[in-house]
């Protein structure tokens, strides 16, 4: 199996630019920041929803607090795959109990992460709402799952693959669409 | 790549990077205890078999509640309840266990080996909670956690253990563990406790008599239980054991100041160990209880989880599953 990168998506401006949108529409849909709080998801979503906790609070002032999320407990592919995947930890130091979470991810596909993401977070409290941001949305969906915030979506085919790079994880910026040939 | 376990039979055998490896895995689920909710579903459907040849009431609820919250259901087959009584071979009731299909089996027994017997001849994964005077790796695991947590490593102290090392598994799974990271091991017990032959266990392993010597210096002070039915064999006045053996709070000064005091339970307060001792800030003995929670969660998990014997199909590629 080769990989064989297709198209650029999103340009390291542009994912700037992109999460400046974002944070705004958070704001705005959420009338303010009260109760508001980032959950990144591991292991992109997590410099994403720090980013955007800190494009959130210059924009209204405050302090966004963000808790970081391992969904690997929560998968519902364990007895499919092979060896277990190593567990990292969740670092969630507020309640979530009453809290406006949104939970941010860098592609949103079958949506099963997030439906485990979910099941992390109910384990951990009640929170009074959760919403979804997500940088891509690639299609695809295998549950009834939709993101409030959306960066940006794109068709794909089923051997594609959204490669998001960032820099705090991989050391470059870009988010490409790669295919994988036989 | 690290040489991923099959079987969990003893930590002589475990590599340093494998060791840690299960003490780095066991972090996540030290938090988990902290949840609200402790109950996961990653290993619904999931059987464990726990199967206690030998009386044991805090190991066998460690591991019972580690499946629990893993989601996976026990079956427990305990000596009393058992067929052993009515004269069953090991390998027959092993066989009946096997029948019921359990995904892992969680085994003590009083033979040396057993678990390892067992593992030979069954496909499921096995994990050792005592055998015999043999290992309890689970124990000497959670107990370098302990280290590793409130001494910020685990490499290199100078560990006393304390008691009656010649009888101990707990004794014999820490000195293999903490041997391959360096320690300084001191053994301190009457003479009978405590013969010459258990030099060949590590290096860097010396004996004394006198508990003064040993606890002179210590970083880690590992006190083993004294079971009272062995008080006899030579006979041994309890009155004398405490008179030379028991960890008070004016012998605990010998060590270093900062030294950390381990037990493995169930402690006899007055016997072995001193209550002020027991409960002082040097103690570590309920976040011992704690750690075995996580360290047996852990390797549930690992040996346990991962493709099941009767997995429908093997893994579908999935780009953008998840990281």
């Amino acid at each position: 199996m080769r990989v064989v990168e297709k198209r650029q998506l999103l340009s390291a401006k542009e994912i700037d630019r992109t999460l400046h949108r974002l944070a705004h529409e958070i704001v705005e849909k959420s009338g303010g920041a009260k109760d508001l709080a980032l959950i990144g998801v591991r292991r992109r979503g997590v410099p994403l929803s720090q980013r955007l906790a800190k494009l959130i609070g210059e924009s209204v002032q405050a302090e966004i607090p963000v808790g970081t999320l391992d969904i690997t407990l929560y998968r519902d592919d364990l007895s499919t795959i092979g060896p277990h995947p190593v567990v990292q930890s969740t670092d969630i130091e507020f309640s979530v109990d009453d809290r406006d979470l949104v939970v941010v991810d860098d592609v949103l596909y079958t949506g099963r992460t997030v439906r485990a993401a979910m099941s992390g977070l109910f384990d951990l409290g009640r929170p009074r709402r959760i919403r979804l941001c997500v940088l891509v949305d690639r299609g695809h969906r295998e549950l009834p799952v939709e993101a409030t915030f959306v960066g940006r979506t794109v068709e794909t085919s089923d051997t594609e693959v959204v490669e998001v790079r960032l820099q705090e994880v991989d050391g470059e910026e870009r988010v490409m669409i790669v295919d994988r040939v036989p | 790549m690290l040489q991923r376990l099959s079987h969990l039979l003893g930590v002589e055998t475990l590599t340093r990077e494998q060791i840690n490896f299960i003490l780095d895995q066991s972090k996540p689920f030290q938090e988990f205890q902290r949840h609200p909710l402790k109950k996961l579903a990653t290993l619904r459907g999931r059987t464990v078999a726990i199967a206690f040849f030998e009386p044991s009431t805090r190991t066998r609820i460690s591991f019972t509640t580690a499946a629990a919250r893993l989601g996976a259901d026990t079956m427990a087959l305990q000596a009393e309840a058992s067929s052993l009584k009515k004269g069953e071979s090991l390998i027959d009731t092993v066989r009946t266990l096997e029948a019921l299909r359990p995904d892992g089996i969680v085994m003590r027994h009083s033979s040396s080996g057993a678990p390892e017997f067992v593992a030979q001849r069954l496909e499921v994964p096995v994990l050792n909670a005592g055998d015999g005077t043999h290992e309890h790796p689970t124990q000497a695991l959670l107990d370098a956690l302990t280290i590793r947590d409130r001494k910020g490593k685990l490499e290199g102290w100078n560990v006393t253990i304390l008691g009656d090392i010649l009888h101990s598994r707990v004794a014999r799974s820490n000195i293999h563990l903490l041997a391959k990271f360096g320690a300084r091991i001191t053994l301190c017990g009457p003479a009978m406790w405590c013969p010459p032959e258990l030099e060949c266990l590590a290096p860097n392993l010396r004996r004394t008599p006198r508990l003064e010597e040993a606890l002179e210096g210590a970083d880690v002070i590992l006190v083993l239980r004294v079971q009272t039915e062995r008080l006899h064999e030579p006979a041994l006045a309890p009155e004398e054991y405490i008179r030379g053996y028991q960890l008070t709070p004016q012998r605990l000064k010998l060590a270093h100041p900062e030294a950390l005091v381990l037990h493995p339970g169930p402690m006899i307060r007055g016997l072995e160990i001193d209550s002020a001792v027991a409960d002082g800030p040097q103690s570590a003995v309920l976040e011992q209880v704690t750690n075995g929670l996580a360290v047996r969660m852990a390797l549930l998990y690992h040996l346990i989880g991962g493709a099941a014997a009767d997995a429908p199909h093997p893994a579908k590629e999935r780009p953008n599953a998840s990281d």
